[in-house]
């Protein structure tokens, strides 16, 4: 099995197992964050289940970092072997005649994604880590903050007009990944007979539908800062 | 027509090339593209000049030895066909028509605007066949029962000619349609079954050591294929591979 995972079809499998895997992931992840729109207390009680539950913290948090950065990794060990296949680019190549420029970009839109997944990281997930494995603090309360901390802490975060760009911007990469990625993973599964149609509609929707979901929060939370 | 035409000229495989102009006064738009280079030819030899050294064989689109890389698209402008079977109409007077080999580590330009194609043959070799015994008591095809859609789908994989073209527009320099046509071939029919495993692990296994790149489902190889081979192959190889390893 291992000579499977190193043939180059086993790595693009590879990449599809850990793209469903995101792609669920990201479900899941603006399934809470969009609680914050409608019930900040919802959105805190789910937040602090998420950020103590052993199982979570423990189990599918290593296994979610592991993914995100199995993607990167794989992703940048195939575009430098496919570059490598062709060593003597074309005077005129005419791409957009016969594929999407999401196709033909997907590290571009890849790099992308993980400098706003820094950005993420910096602005969430490294004080989150700080904060319950450095300090020790599990409370998941804050000094002036009523309740849990969480709520305060997003809106907090969308008061700069800057970052809110940047998430925004982020997003939009994201769209231009998700719109190639989602039915490429199934094609990379052999998973299209018969079907690819019906998933590319679904990969059209949940590719527009999930990051301008993202972007709604990010503006919502921004917007109600500056018209007060 | 008047055209202008960018030609990659490289002595040899150890040397070096580069893109040359050459002027066509009196192109007629019904020759065809290769009648045109023919016409080139024609010319650089009464000038004492070395010809440009193109593939070429039926001239009719079923051989797929006629592989050039016109104004950046595998086979020319137009889709589903071969560069024999392109014609100077598709174009305008006037026009610069760039003209390359296809571009592949695993295809070596031999001379202008021939490359090695063998990479392929080897691929075949390595599986792309099934072992009957062919000594004279060999069975009737049509005493073994196939559903019209498995047979249809069957010979759709194998009108593949393996001109390469894949491979050229591919921004991966990826076999996969290729190698994904050969293998469903005989995955959709019962002969095959026997050796399906082995097959598609050799095959691919060798197209991996001929230093294509990886298919990252793009369709463009699905768009310049001249016998319009699905991607559904592609799916279909990477189905057979996952079985074969379980």
């Amino acid at each position: 099995m291992s000579g499977f995972f190193k043939s180059s079809i086993g790595r693009k499998i590879a990449m599809a197992l850990s793209a469903f895997f995101l792609m669920f992931f990201l479900l899941q992840h603006f399934a809470i964050n969009i609680l914050s729109v409608f019930s900040p207390d919802l959105f805190n009680e789910v937040s602090h289940f998420m950020g103590t539950n052993p199982l979570v913290q423990f189990a599918l948090q290593p296994v979610l970092i592991f993914g995100v950065v199995f993607h990167f990794v794989m992703g940048f060990v195939l575009e430098i072997k496919n570059r490598n296949a062709r060593q003597i680019s074309y005077a005129k190549n005419n791409g957009s005649a016969n594929s999407t420029w999401m196709s033909r970009n997907m590290i571009w839109s890849g790099v992308a994604i993980l400098a706003f997944i820094i950005l993420h990281f910096i602005d969430f997930w490294f004080p989150e880590i700080n904060t319950k494995f450095i300090k020790g603090d599990w409370s998941g309360l804050h000094e002036g903050v009523e309740g849990y901390r969480y709520f305060e802490e997003l809106q907090h975060k969308f008061h700069s007009h800057i970052r809110t760009i940047a998430y925004v911007i982020a997003f939009v990469f994201l769209m231009l990944h998700l719109l190639h990625g989602f039915t490429s993973a199934f094609q990379s599964m052999g998973a299209t007979a018969g079907r690819k149609k019906t998933l590319q509609n679904i990969g059209k929707a949940y590719s527009i539908i999930i990051p301008l979901g993202f972007i709604f929060i990010a503006l919502y939370h921004h917007l109600k800062y500056v018209l007060g | 027509m008047k055209l202008t035409l960018k030609i990659w000229r490289q002595k040899s495989a150890e040397s070096k090339g580069k893109i040359v102009d050459y002027k066509l006064d009196d192109v007629s738009p019904d020759m065809s593209f290769l009648e045109m280079l023919d016409v080139l030819n024609q010319d650089l030899i009464n000038k004492n000049e070395e010809p440009v050294a193109f593939d070429h064989d039926c001239r009719e689109g079923i051989c797929g030895m006629c592989s050039m890389f016109i104004n950046g698209r595998s086979h020319g402008p137009d889709r589903a066909i071969t560069v024999c079977q392109l014609h100077m109409r598709s174009f305008s007077d006037g026009d610069t028509i760039y003209i390359e080999p296809w571009r592949a580590k695993a295809f070596p330009v031999i001379k202008d605007l021939i490359v090695d194609r063998s990479a392929f043959d080897r691929i075949q070799q390595a599986g792309g066949f099934i072992s009957v015994n062919t000594s004279g008591n060999t069975q009737d095809a049509n005493a073994i029962p196939i559903s019209k859609h498995a047979a249809d789908e069957a010979m759709d994989a194998a009108t593949c000619i393996g001109c390469g073209a894949c491979v050229a527009s591919c921004k991966n320099s990826s076999a996969m349609l290729f190698v994904g046509a050969k293998v469903s071939q005989y995955a959709l029919l019962p002969q095959g079954q026997v050796e399906a495993a082995d097959r598609v692990k050799n095959m691919v296994a060798q197209m991996d050591l001929e230093g294509f790149g990886n298919c990252t489902n793009t369709g463009a190889c699905e768009v310049e294929c001249p016998k319009g081979i699905s991607l559904e192959n592609i799916a279909r190889m990477n189905r057979e591979l996952i079985k074969a390893n379980l």
